[in-house]
């Protein structure tokens, strides 16, 4: 058995605006040291949920444990401890780096060493710069060091990627990595797929306010229908039949010059079997596997506005 | 099951350290937006300049109750300098710290947002009051104005005028939905407010019963309590009333319906 409690420990969390139920039942767990993902589309309780975490909300039910405290009752020390980097958050215009990381390091009992941080975070030749004239990527990385300044053992960080250009967001992913890397744990707040699948050690996916699943991104694709697809150009012609009998095909269709091989379990070695025995080459031969995206789509299978965006999102990523 | 613990670190840094960190960075703020500097400093200590260099604004005039143009308007100057500061420039300044989320990203530290509201009313307030001190300063060195032999009422007249404004910038804060209704209430509160102070009428030139009015709103009687000290008198105890009434309530009322996101 494990020894290391987890960090956080959320059980059957409720927390309603109004009428509106923004998170319905929410139960998780996250260990020291992992990049722990919460997924879903927009507008199903994640960022309720880490509110509520981060001791920014008062919830209506269930409890939640940061390091063993109640985050609602004990404010001051989980804030000491939780780093928390929030969508929208903004810093006065006419603050500069320098000045922004110094008072909020001053903020806390035991801070990190900012000037450490502004290396690790590449802040250096910003730390003159308003926060104003700053670049996007950019603010977000001094977002990043705001989190980190306090020395917390947790990081929460909400749709950090959301609004940077591609590279900027692969740039910052790198650093998610190196703060883990520092052993801080990082609770990653996110609605893009190749985001979570690159990052996250495990993720819990959220909609409508409840978890549907807790897996390693790996096990979340799993989970999903094993149907594979093989695409290749045959070297010369040969009957469908020679394919179609396999155990593990389901189909074989043509399109164009490309045969397409549907099938579960070890299509691909079959496939090849055969056709070497044929003595038929299969040129530009391609595997497509389900990726977390399908995995995603097919357990948040309704499909609101906001996971056919959140899908349109990922297309344009890759 | 063991649980995992907080480390034994005190929660909180010094709170005296962090609220002068809190001033440093807010006056610096306010220094760079340059607008507290020109409105709240530069243009009042310059109106003085200019009154104080026109010939026979230091004779007494019948029509101002005896007192001299100059006299008449160093009180006023005062409470334009506050006004602006504290009325004008720091609601719509606070709203945008709600609007971008500057006091949410606050509140996930563990210093109060509260406290940088503090800093600011404290950075705008000490603006306006500093100013006022500069201005009695040049008024007796360069016009010859009286030194109050109440000093101590003179402070105490503007400690209390400075609460009151506050405490209305507090209000336009608290009440204002965006940064541009803040900076649209906030403008339009300083016409009405003025007025009262006796920019545009002096207090001595006003119809009695439009005074009687003056004397009830807090630059009114802002404005009465200072006059009364420069003229060598203690300000009127229900000039002070009004000032201190005019600061609980909208302090209050401020609390009470502050949103900090």
């Amino acid at each position: 058995m494990t020894t290391t409690p987890p960090v956080i420990e959320i059980d059957h969390l409720s927390k309603s605006y109004g009428t509106k139920r923004a998170v319905v039942d929410v139960s998780l767990s996250v260990e020291e040291g992992e990049i722990f993902g919460i997924l879903g589309p927009n507008g199903s309780g994640k960022t309720t949920t880490v509110e509520c975490v981060s001791g920014l909300r008062h919830r209506d039910g269930g409890s939640i444990r940061v390091l063993g405290a109640d985050p609602q009752t004990h404010r001051d020390a989980v804030r000491a401890q939780v780093g928390v980097q929030l969508q929208e958050a903004e810093l006065p215009a006419k603050l500069t780096v320098r000045e922004a990381l110094a008072l909020y390091a001053s903020f806390y009992p035991d801070p990190a060493d900012w000037r450490e941080l502004v290396d690790v975070l590449g802040l250096g030749p910003s730390l003159g710069t308003r926060f104003g004239k700053l670049s996007g990527g950019q603010q977000q990385r001094l977002s990043i060091a705001l989190a980190l300044v306090g020395n917390p053992r947790i990081a929460i960080l909400d749709e950090l990627t959301t609004g940077l250009d591609p590279a900027a967001r692969r740039e910052t992913w790198d650093l998610i990595e190196s703060v883990r890397d520092r052993g801080v744990t990082v609770v990653l707040v996110t609605h893009f797929m190749q985001e979570a699948e690159r990052l996250c050690d495990r993720l819990a996916v959220i909609d409508a306010g409840e978890v549907v699943a807790i897996d390693t991104p790996g096990g979340l694709v799993e989970r999903l229908d094993t149907r594979q697809e093989l695409r290749f150009r045959p070297s010369q012609p040969f009957d469908d039949a020679l394919l179609g009998d396999l155990g593990p095909v389901d189909g074989v269709v043509r399109r164009g010059g490309e045969v397409h091989v549907t099938g579960t379990g070890d299509v691909l070695g079959a496939v090849v079997t055969a056709l070497a025995r044929a003595g038929i080459v299969a040129e530009g031969l391609r595997v497509q596997q389900p990726s977390l995206d399908d995995a995603f789509l097919a357990m948040v299978g309704h499909t609101t506005p906001a996971a056919a965006e959140t899908a349109t999102h990922t297309q344009e990523q890759s | 099951m063991t649980t995992a613990t907080l480390h034994a670190t005190p929660a909180t840094a010094p709170s005296g350290r962090v609220f002068r960190n809190l001033l440093r960075s807010e006056a610096l703020l306010a220094w760079r937006s340059g607008a507290a500097v020109f409105w709240s400093a530069f243009l009042p200590v310059a109106g003085l300049v200019v009154i104080g260099s026109i010939s026979g604004t230091r004779t007494p005039q019948d029509g101002l109750g005896g007192r001299s143009v100059l006299d008449t308007y160093l009180p006023i100057l005062m409470m334009f300098s506050l006004t602006i500061s504290v009325v004008t420039l720091m609601p719509p300044g606070l709203a945008i710290y709600r609007e971008k989320g500057i006091l949410r990203r606050l509140s996930t530290t563990p210093v109060s947002p509260s406290r940088l509201l503090g800093a600011q009313a404290t950075i705008y307030a000490g603006l306006g009051v500093l100013v006022s001190v500069v201005l009695l300063v040049v008024a007796v060195a360069a016009y010859d104005v009286r030194l109050p032999d109440q000093l101590v009422g003179f402070a105490l007249a503007l400690v209390l005028v400075g609460a009151a404004t506050t405490g209305l910038g507090l209000v336009v804060a608290a009440l204002a939905p965006s940064t541009r209704v803040a900076s649209a209430l906030s403008t339009l509160l300083f016409f009405p407010l003025m007025f009262f102070a006796g920019l545009w009428i002096p207090r001595a030139a006003m119809p009695s019963g439009l005074r009687a009015v003056s004397d009830w709103t807090p630059l009114g009687a802002g404005v009465r309590a200072i006059q009364a000290t420069v003229d060598g008198n203690w300000p009127p105890v229900s000039s002070l009333l009004v000032m201190a009434g005019w600061a609980v309530v909208s302090g209050v009322v401020a609390a009470r319906t502050f949103r900090w996101e």
